[in-house]
């Protein structure tokens, strides 16, 4: 009991505080004030203010009733969710892509990384480090177009070389099972190249003298990638690790929509939460449903943020995003 | 690493056996853009007869010609994308850079609150229904141009890019004698900070410029009137079309249908025309990028 008057007090204290440095700075800093004042209002409008739309979640909305006037119902929007079975299976494909992307992507982010940095021959690294870089930069559009050129089912260049070689065609854009290997193969074409700079710069950031050292006691070369370059890209790989766990909750809805777009045939093995609120308001409009899965899907990633921003601040307190 | 070191076995067995598996990946990340030019110049009968190949029986011009036989579809959707592009980008690293700027001043007590306040949306929102709504029936942006540069105009992320630079590459003397010198925040922003900063507002605009060009989802969304449609989504809704006829055809067996249908070879070069401009620049503006994640990579 004792306490709580010492903790309104700190509160109290707290929000003086706060209003005083605001007073200070209308006063002092009126132009700082003014300069960040276009993204304060834009993030006002655009973000804070569609948290009332949160309320969604909870009604069964009708374009007539609008915001308020729509039926309240409650949970029965998660119920019926959770219920059908329908959030465990956007849940579990969600993740289950992340989770081959997190650890899939790394491993193959530090082995080309380290592959870079070793190899003889500047010309061969450039030009290499160029071309893996590219396919960061285009649009999805046009890896759904790569991904239909190769794999749609008259004319696809996999298809023709499957013929060629006395094979029967493969029904890429019918068979579910097989874009649990594509969507990673995919994202893995378009990242990796991007991702292995900043490992490669956590390499070149090791100090020769250590090296030099290893070398003059004898180490073998795979030692020194063993006891040396691993252990130094433990930090980097750490907080990217935590980074992205913190992410894992959601989708990236451009590579999924440009792969499958609405093939319905695919969507058991495919289909992710930011897919499927999408098709929720735009192909077949359920605003109170759509919303539901929304928060569902902000209230798990703020949680695996949080988490993961606890666990990067004990392992790694100068990288904590707060 | 040094080249003046002699290679030891294990590093030249690991030298070529490196060099094969990057060539590899390599070649898997260049094939499908070269896939696409040698598609685009192939003749269109021998795509449907003989599929997609490195080495085409037949080439042709045809797609282009046909794609610009009627250019002002496509010369709409550049314009926009264009348009979209260089406004957007001018307006966001405006809003950027002054913001990064302000929040990066010690003097400025509320800095970390207002650092919080931009941050919080990152975690925790009404996710994109509610977003819609308000775009859609309170902003009234439906097929609007400007609903194609609104949502990209303000990235925290890249408000504390910049912060983080000037706080770890201006010295604070030079906030002092800027004082001393009678200057404003604006004219010291204007006239010290920002020619110092080149490299972050480099990096950020070209990172914001990339996004607006890239773009087909807003499009998507928003855009009603065909000739407002971006470039990508112009490229997008080609494909589709001609995936949906397809099916339309399969299922009614009307051949007449296949009047307006673009053809295989005439969908990459469109593909081709809409990606040109950026695998030009590619080789330019590389460098920016991987600066940009080194930067942000350091934390101030």
């Amino acid at each position: 009991m004792a306490n709580i008057p010492a903790a309104q007090g700190k509160n109290t204290l707290k929000r003086r505080r706060i209003m005083s440095d605001l007073r200070y700075d209308l006063k002092h800093n009126k132009t700082l004030l003014l300069m960040v004042f276009p993204s304060i209002l834009y993030l006002f409008v655009l973000s804070y203010l569609p948290m009332v739309g949160i309320y969604y979640a909870f009604t069964n909305y009708n374009y007539q009733g609008g915001l308020f006037g729509s039926p309240f119902v409650g949970l029965a929007n998660f119920k019926f969710l959770f219920a059908s079975g329908t959030a465990w299976k956007l849940t579990f494909n969600t993740v289950f892509y992340n989770l081959i992307f997190i650890f899939g992507g790394t491993a193959l982010r530090i082995a080309i990384a380290i592959m870079l940095s070793e190899i003889i021959g500047n010309i061969f690294r450039k030009v290499t480090q160029t071309i893996i870089f590219l396919p960061h930069f285009v649009s999805m559009v046009l890896v759904g177009v790569f991904a239909y050129n190769l794999m749609n089912y008259e004319t696809g260049l996999l298809n023709n070389i499957i013929t060629s070689l006395g094979g029967e065609r493969f029904d890429f854009y019918g068979t579910p099972w097989i874009w649990r290997l594509i969507i990673p193969a995919v994202e893995f074409w378009k990242s990796t190249g991007y991702g292995t700079i900043i490992y490669l710069a956590a390499i070149l950031g090791i100090s020769e003298e250590i090296y030099e050292a290893a070398i003059i006691d004898g180490v073998t070369f795979m030692q020194k990638i063993r006891y040396i370059t691993l252990p130094s890209l433990k930090p980097t790989f750490t907080i990217l690790l935590l980074m992205s766990l913190g992410g894992i909750i959601r989708g990236q809805f451009d590579l999924f929509y440009q792969l499958i777009g609405n093939n319905g045939l695919l969507f058991g093995t495919t289909d992710i939460i930011d897919t499927y609120v999408y098709r929720v308001l735009r192909v077949s409009p359920n605003i109170g449903m759509g919303s539901a899965v929304g928060l569902y899907q902000s209230v798990i990633g703020a949680l695996m943020v949080l988490g993961s921003n606890y666990l990067i601040r004990k392992l790694e307190p100068e990288n904590a995003l707060f | 690493m040094s080249s003046a070191t002699k290679y030891t076995r294990g590093h030249a067995t690991f030298n070529v056996i490196s060099k094969a598996i990057l060539a590899g990946f390599a070649t898997a990340c260049l094939l499908p853009f070269i896939l696409m030019i040698i598609g685009s110049f192939t003749d269109n009968t021998t795509v449907l007869v003989n599929g997609y190949s490195l080495f085409p029986e037949k080439w042709s011009l045809a797609a282009y010609e046909l794609i610009f036989k009627y250019p002002k579809q496509v010369i709409d959707a550049y314009k926009v994308t264009i348009f979209v592009t260089t406004v957007g980008t001018a307006i966001a690293l405006t809003i950027t850079t002054i913001s990064g700027y302000a929040l990066s001043r010690p003097t400025f007590r509320s800095r970390n609150r207002i650092a919080l306040y931009l941050y919080f949306p990152s975690l925790f929102g009404g996710g994109l229904i509610p977003w819609y709504i308000m775009m859609t029936q309170v902003l009234k942006l439906s097929d609007s141009i400007w609903a194609l540069i609104i949502p990209s105009l303000v990235s925290t992320y890249n408000i504390f890019l910049v912060r983080n630079f000037i706080r770890t590459s201006v010295p604070l003397e030079l906030f002092e004698s800027a004082k001393i010198d009678g200057a404003g925040e604006l004219r010291t922003f204007g006239q010290i900070i920002l020619p110092l900063i080149t490299p972050v507002t480099a990096t950020v605009g070209l990172f914001i410029a990339l996004g607006y060009w890239n773009d087909w989802f807003l499009s998507n969304l928003f855009i009603t009137t065909s000739s407002k449609y971006s470039l990508q989504y112009y490229l997008y809704n080609m494909l589709n079309s001609s995936k949906a006829l397809q099916e339309l055809k399969a299922i009614s067996g009307d051949i007449s249908i296949e009047i307006d249908l673009p053809s295989e070879t005439a969908k990459l070069a469109m593909a081709v025309v809409a990606t040109g401009p950026i695998i030009m620049l590619y080789p330019f503006v590389q460098r920016y990028f991987v600066r940009g994640l080194v930067i942000g990579s350091v934390k101030g």
